[in-house]
């Protein structure tokens, strides 16, 4: 579904009269993250200009592109494809084991691990795995849990057992799910059409988190669960949710539920590919209109103008003033798919190549 | 109480295994055999710290055994536990550990009171065990569960587990204490028929991680590595199978290449080097050895009962002046090899006093130490730990299981392909019937009672035949086994104990995913309740207690290279742990069998199964 987005035309117009006032003397523009985007695409070495995942291991940066995986160090890019054991060259999703360095890979078939060089490949034919999409992949302790096209997977590294969770022995109505997120004490499941599901790691149970309208398109009872069952990621952090989906965004703290939409809020678009949660009240969203970012109050949207293809920022402050900020560049394109954190920098993946944001002060 | 019983019952199987084979022998003279409890299998050493002591590990009597290493007495005997393997002392002296295979845990001993004082837990079949030098972590090397912990010692929490090689089996620490080294004794599970591939897992100890993996082809079965006090020479005792050619004759070709990997700055790289001869082998190479000042390197055969000197400095040079790899020239090993030292029986782990004067060599079926000095490279001494004088049925059954001497030109023994009384993750091409044909894998031969016919085709009515007849027609070539021999050595690998496994849940229910894999192993209708026939049951074939009809079926997996389809019922106790499967070893997984290689369901019913229920099946069969 993801890949076959990918190819629809952008078709938006930007809400905003753009770049109407530099905000040079705003103080929330100031607060506000900026950038100096660098950007990589097939013309400097990424295998692909189709990046839909990215992962930063300290100096490293390991790009999902559509052919193949991409890792950046010491300035110049190595790519694995199956040649080298890769499951497949198509990269969804990527995790990191903190704890021992390997990296999870997630692809189109399959699902690989590749520790200090060597690749080791899962399928559903060579082992438990539930399916050989993975769009989504999660580390926890020894389990690798995957979010894949027929249910979610959890490995047991040490024991090498496999448990598959689906329709037979979970809340979900739909079994596709498309991402994944781990956290100490829960683990969250994106569900394609199922919504959010949650497993409580020292209970083994489950519980679903479903939009109160049901079926309807619009929002009837915003901010009373989730604003959209299509969903499409999930990050938890500080025991707060952060939920994505195709009609908007939701943050839930355990108790209330708020919900983002690009009408009442920053987000640019209510299309949203992955969100990542730096804390309780500040996340990223990585939307088909350009890189949003909520610092709890104010959001940022970075990416090329809508209309020019020009570099563009501008914030939105708490009281809906936007204010645009001049930049000479911009993440490479506005359908974004994933982003990671070097230190104050910001990775993105992107529909025409991967970016650099280098904070600037 | 459990090994007494277990004892017990190991007594019992080789009286009955004994009347089977005084029946089917009538020429042998038989007794039954003694208890070889008594027996100590001293396999493991290392010296604390100031070099007064030695530490010796006791494979058969559980036992750590704490020597005055200059006159060689016992000291303490110390009881650890069962089948112990490994042995490292902490930087400062007062902890010893010792790993446990068969009870997943490492003893830790108070050196100030020489007791125990706690276990901790560990991988599946704990071997190799090294201390950082902080002393405060300790890794371990899992020989089922491929990986390496990475434990706490204060507190005894394994805080990580480390990917490591097939097997992994046996550790280092470089002086510096920097890097952990980690060998492993079966090939990565790859291809079938592909050459055999395995690794050297390099770990940083201030990441706890994996950094590097050394990769070697055409190596399957690696024991010690040492790292030279410097850092720079790194050295592994290893086999080159040559399982991709018939086996049918061994006098034309050879079935084992021995061999050391050396590796670091000092060897530029990574230089495979041949420790055989034109004439002679010097199989199943375990221990190594460096001198501290990097002269020479000293290797234990264990199946040739020899330790090799190597002057260093010859081997380094003559392997710098040749650009292609010599790993296959029989001639290079004169460029290099000193002397050939005879030892005792099946000598294993080999360690140098700290100030490199003595050699020490655990001879593990003599129940003595070598002790050589290196000045001279002479044996000077071999210590009696105190084992039984009397050679029993059983004990010579396994000297024989672990010696080369039967083989044509000392190329091998039944240890080389069954490592440490398993097996080897191989396939080979066995019988004179083209080259190509009839490619087989090598079975388990633990708890074999009960499983014959053996071979694949079941071809062979008992082991009698297995061992007798056809190992000496196709495999040795060389000298037959007297009776005794033969009964003892059959009577050693009837009585080859079940390890423990470990995926049956420790209180002895099946968890729910086991159990549902139970209900679909043993069904006799489908999902949607037709009758399975009997043939496609998968209880029905795999019946009895070792899970075998010992009958012969043809379930699909024959292939163009067999000359014929129909195979043994294989036993399927501890089938988790001998992947890759079928006759063949064409299926990686227990999953492949029926995912890529049961498109009929002539191998059980199994296309009814949804993915969940095939991982429940699969669950269930690693319990058995």
């Amino acid at each position: 579904m993801k890949l076959r987005i990918l190819t629809v035309p952008l078709l938006l117009v930007l809400p905003l009269t753009a770049a109407e006032k530099p905000a040079t003397a705003n103080p929330v523009a100031t607060a506000m993250p900026l950038f100096r985007w660098e950007n990589f695409t097939t013309a400097n070495g990424l295998p692909d200009n189709h990046v839909f995942a990215v992962l930063v291991d300290r100096d490293r940066v390991w790009a999902g592109t559509e052919n193949g995986l991409a890792l950046y160090e010491h300035g110049s890019w190595k790519v694995f494809t199956p040649a080298d054991g890769l499951a497949h060259r198509v990269v969804l999703s990527l995790a990191l084991d903190k704890r021992t360095g390997d990296l999870w890979v997630g692809t189109m078939a399959g699902l690989s691990r590749i520790s200090a060089g060597r690749i080791d490949t899962y399928t559903q034919l060579n082992s438990g795995l539930s399916n050989d999409v993975v769009y989504g992949v999660g580390v926890q302790d020894e389990f690798v849990w995957t979010a894949t096209a027929a249910g979610a997977s959890r490995l047991n590294t040490r024991t090498g057992e496999w448990s598959l969770y689906n329709e037979r022995n979970t809340p979900m109505e739909e079994i596709w799910t498309y991402g994944v997120s781990v956290g100490p004490d829960k683990v969250y499941l994106a569900v394609w059409g199922s919504g959010v599901l949650e497993y409580t790691i020292a209970t083994g149970r489950w519980k679903n988190y479903t939009d109160p309208d049901g079926e309807n398109e619009i929002v009837l009872f915003k901010d009373q669960g989730l604003i959209h069952k299509i969903t499409t990621s999930v990050s938890y952090v500080d025991k707060t949710l952060w939920a994505a989906t195709y009609f908007g965004d939701s943050h839930y703290d355990g108790r209330t539920w708020h919900n983002f939409m690009a009408k009442d809020s920053g987000l640019p678009s209510d299309f949203t590919n992955q969100v990542r949660g730096l804390d309780a009240s500040r996340a990223w969203f990585c939307t088909d209109k350009g890189l949003a970012y909520y610092d709890g109050v104010n959001w940022a949207v970075y990416r090329p103008a809508l209309d020019t293809s020009k570099p563009e920022m501008y914030i939105r402050d708490a009281d809906g003033k936007i204010t645009p900020v001049s930049v000479e560049t911009a993440p490479a394109h506005n359908y974004v798919l994933g982003i990671d954190f070097q230190g104050d920098d910001v990775w993105v993946a992107t529909a025409k190549g991967l970016s650099h944001g280098i904070r600037q002060r | 109480m459990r090994r007494g019983l277990g004892i017990a019952l190991a007594c019992a199987a080789a009286a009955v295994a004994l009347a089977f084979l005084s029946a089917s022998l009538p020429h042998v003279q038989a007794s039954a055999p003694d208890s070889d409890e008594q027996y100590l299998s001293p396999s493991e050493m290392a010296f604390s710290s100031d070099g007064r002591l030695l530490y010796v590990v006791c494979e058969r009597s559980d036992q750590l055994l704490v020597l005055r290493a200059k006159e060689g007495t016992v000291l303490h005997r110390i009881h650890v536990g069962h089948i112990p393997r490994t042995v490292a002392v902490s930087p400062d002296g007062r902890q010893v550990f010792v790993s446990n295979s068969w009870d997943d845990t490492v003893s830790v001993i108070d050196t100030a009171t020489m007791s125990v004082t706690r276990k901790i837990l560990t991988g599946a079949e704990p071997y190799g065990v090294v201390v950082d030098r902080t002393g405060k972590t300790l890794y371990v090397a899992n020989r089922i569960t491929s990986d390496v912990s990475v434990i706490d010692i204060a507190t005894g929490i394994e805080r990580k587990r480390l990917l490591a090689g097939h097997g992994a089996s046996y550790l280092t620490i470089s002086a510096d204490g920097t890097r952990v080294y980690c060998t492993h004794v079966y090939p990565r599970i790859g291809e079938q028929r592909s050459v055999p591939q395995s690794e050297v897992t390099v770990i940083d100890t201030a990441r706890e991680a994996v950094v590097e993996r050394i990769p070697l082809a055409g190596v399957a079965g690696m024991f010690h590595v040492a790292v030279s006090t410097d850092g720079r020479l790194g050295v592994i005792a290893q086999m080159r199978p040559k399982n991709l050619v018939p086996l049918a004759h061994v006098e034309h070709g050879w079935v084992f290449g021995h061999s050391l990997t050396v590796f670091g700055a000092d060897a530029g790289g990574t230089i495979e080097v041949p420790m055989d001869e034109l004439e002679h082998y010097y199989s199943l190479q375990y221990g190594v050895a460096i001198a501290p000042d990097k002269s020479r390197i000293f290797v234990t055969a264990s199946g040739s009962d020899v330790v090799t000197v190597i002057d260093t400095k010859r081997l380094l040079a003559f392997a710098h002046s040749h650009r292609k790899p010599f790993v296959n020239d029989l001639s290079a090993s004169a460029n290099y090899v000193l002397m050939r030292i005879a030892v005792g029986k099946n000598p294993r782990g080999a360690t140098l006093s700290p100030d490199g004067k003595r050699l020490y060599v655990a001879n593990r079926m003599d129940d003595t130490l070598s002790v050589i000095d290196t000045l001279n490279n002479k044996l000077v001494a071999t210590l009696d730990l105190g084992g039984p004088k009397d050679i029993s049925p059983l004990r010579h059954g396994e000297q024989i299981f672990t010696t080369s001497r039967f083989a044509f030109q000392g190329q091998f023994s039944c240890a080389n392909c069954h490592i440490d009384s398993t097996f080897d993750g191989l396939t080979w091409d066995l019988e004179p019937d083209g080259f190509g044909v009839d490619i087989v894998d090598n079975r388990l031969i633990e708890d074999l009672s009960g499983t014959e016919p053996f071979k694949w085709n079941g071809g062979n009515p008992s082991l009698t035949v297995e061992c007798g007849p056809r190992t000496e027609k196709y495999f040795y070539r060389s000298q037959s086994y007297s009776e005794k021999e033969l009964t003892h050595l059959v009577l050693y690998i009837l009585n080859l104990p079940l390890r423990p496994n470990r995926f049956r849940p420790s209180n002895g229910q099946l968890t729910e995913a086991q159990e549902r894999g139970k209900a679909i192993f043993n069904r006799k209708v489908n999902k949607f309740g037709k009758p399975i026939p009997e043939g496609n049951q998968c209880s029905y074939c795999h019946s009895g207690p070792k899970y075998t009809s010992q009958l012969q079926f043809d379930v699909g997996t024959g292939k163009w290279t067999d000359r014929s389809p129909i195979f043994d019922t294989p036993q399927l106790v501890n089938v988790a742990l001998t992947a890759p499967y079928l006759h063949d070893e064409s299926a990686r997984s227990l999953e492949e069998i029926w995912t890529v290689y049961n498109p009929h369901d002539r191998h059980g019913m199994s296309s009814d199964l949804t993915k969940d229920e095939l991982n429940d099946l699969i669950e269930y069969l690693r319990t058995l």
